[in-house]
């Protein structure tokens, strides 16, 4: 049998949907589990992914942490995926673009409702926020894109079969959301 | 004998006063296009349905129908730009489908559905665009305009009022609202005016409709667009 592809995943700047949607491949997942291994996933609860085939990006940019995990699974991976629309293009995140970041800071820390001893958090362990929210392709170079929001179950079976098959990548219509 | 054109090889007839585009509606041939419907004056401005013709490019809906024109309109290369063209009017605006009443509806996300289009390439503007919601029925999100001029177009030449125009150049290009306030209350728009129903994306929408049809059952959810729009464009097709 052929070695297993080594598959990294990680989330950005978005809710993790897109990993919940990967799931959704349900009993497929034991066809999968004998073509590839997971290295840094939230299955593996790795802290940094190594040499992989397939990194599968969830989530834009959004702070340092972010740009860093990015650029590790860029020059670990040799095929890079973008995942769903905040990857691909800020998705719903990046509609804070619109406003100035220390104007969010302000609603959700000082000026919200309900808030006792209001203060912007400041610890130097927590990564510095990017004045905008970049879709991951600003970033590095992508090789794939899945649309969706998220991709649904399908989209990630259908491109996982035709990579783990040696073709091109292909979605059919029916696949394809940017919802 | 009647006058004929050439798309991909094949030949179609075509009336004098006809664009490239009318031609091709009428014999069922999908050219892509966002700021064409039949309905109104052309207006040249997608460029979507940029066509090659006897070696150069052209807009099918402006361009005449003349004899003896050789028309490609699939190929890799006109493909490949119209996916361009149309991911420059999502990083131009502000398209956020996943929180967009008229995803599955919108025209734009239907030509790239058909362009097979799965990213926007180019680095995003973020550029600050209003909604203006004053108006109680209808709603303005310029996120979503792609200056497409049909809501002008509409509002002019079939409900004869004008409430709308495309202000500025370039960059600075947007829709204006003919009142006193620059706002949609304020003018005489109304509900059932074409000019409310027009919009190809998400722009203009009327308020409390939009999720009536749920997500994953809407237009270009079920068909593509190059079907819907022959099917809706091509007048012989309701007889
Ligand atoms: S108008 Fe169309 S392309 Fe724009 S956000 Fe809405 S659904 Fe998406
Ligand atoms: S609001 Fe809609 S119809 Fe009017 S120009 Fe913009 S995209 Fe076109
Ligand atoms: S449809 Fe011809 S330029 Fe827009």
């Amino acid at each position: 049998m052929a070695a297993k592809l080594r598959v990294a995943t990680t989330s950005l700047a978005g809710c993790f949907g897109c990993h919940m949607s990967f799931l959704d491949i349900d009993e497929r997942m034991i066809e999968l589990a004998q073509h590839v291994e997971f290295d840094r996933s939230p299955i593996t609860d790795i802290e940094h992914c190594g040499p992989c085939d397939i990194g599968l990006i969830e989530g834009g940019v959004c702070n340092s942490e972010n740009v860093h995990t990015l650029r590790e699974f860029r020059k670990n991976c040799k095929v890079l995926v973008a995942v769903g629309a905040c990857a691909i293009n800020g998705g719903l995140p990046a509609m804070r673009n619109h406003f100035k970041l220390e104007d969010c800071l302000n609603e959700s820390y000082i000026d919200g409702m309900g808030l006792e001893n209001a203060q912007i958090p400041s610890d130097p362990e927590l990564p510095l926020l990017l004045d905008n929210v970049h879709p991951i392709h600003e970033i590095v170079k992508v090789d794939y894109y899945m649309p969706g929001c998220p991709p649904s179950g399908d989209v990630f079976w259908s491109f996982l079969s035709d990579i783990i098959a040696g073709r091109e990548p292909s979605l059919p219509y029916e696949l394809v959301h940017f919802d | 004998m009647s006058k004929t054109i050439t798309i991909d090889g094949k030949e179609i007839p075509y009336e004098d006063g006809q664009t490239i585009m009318d031609a091709a509606i009428a014999a069922d041939i999908y050219i892509p296009h966002l700021c064409h419907d039949p309905d109104y004056e052309p207006h040249g401005s997608c460029k979507l349905c940029t066509v090659n013709v006897n070696g150069r490019n052209c807009s099918a809906c402006t361009f005449p129908a003349l004899e003896g024109q050789n028309i490609i309109n699939q190929s890799a290369d006109l493909e490949q730009d119209r996916k361009r063209i149309t991911q420059m009017l999502f990083v131009e605006g502000n398209h956020f489908c996943p929180s967009c009443e008229k995803t599955g509806d919108c025209q734009l996300q239907g030509v790239a559905y058909y362009l097979d289009m799965h990213d926007n390439h180019f680095p995003h503007f973020f550029a600050n665009r209003e909604m203006d919601a004053s108006h109680p029925d209808i709603l303005i999100d310029h996120n979503r305009c792609i200056f497409c001029n049909l809501c002008v177009r509409a509002s002019q030449e079939k409900d004869h009022k004008n409430v709308f125009a495309i202000s500025g150049r370039g960059m600075n290009k947007h829709l204006i609202v003919n009142s006193i306030t620059g706002k949609l209350k304020d003018s005489n728009i109304h509900i059932n005016d074409h000019a409310a129903h027009i919009c190809p994306t998400g722009a203009i929408l009327i308020k409390r409709t939009g999720y009536k049809v749920p997500i994953g059952e809407r237009t270009y959810d079920k068909q593509k667009i190059d079907a819907v729009a022959l099917a809706k464009e091509n007048k012989h097709h309701g007889r």
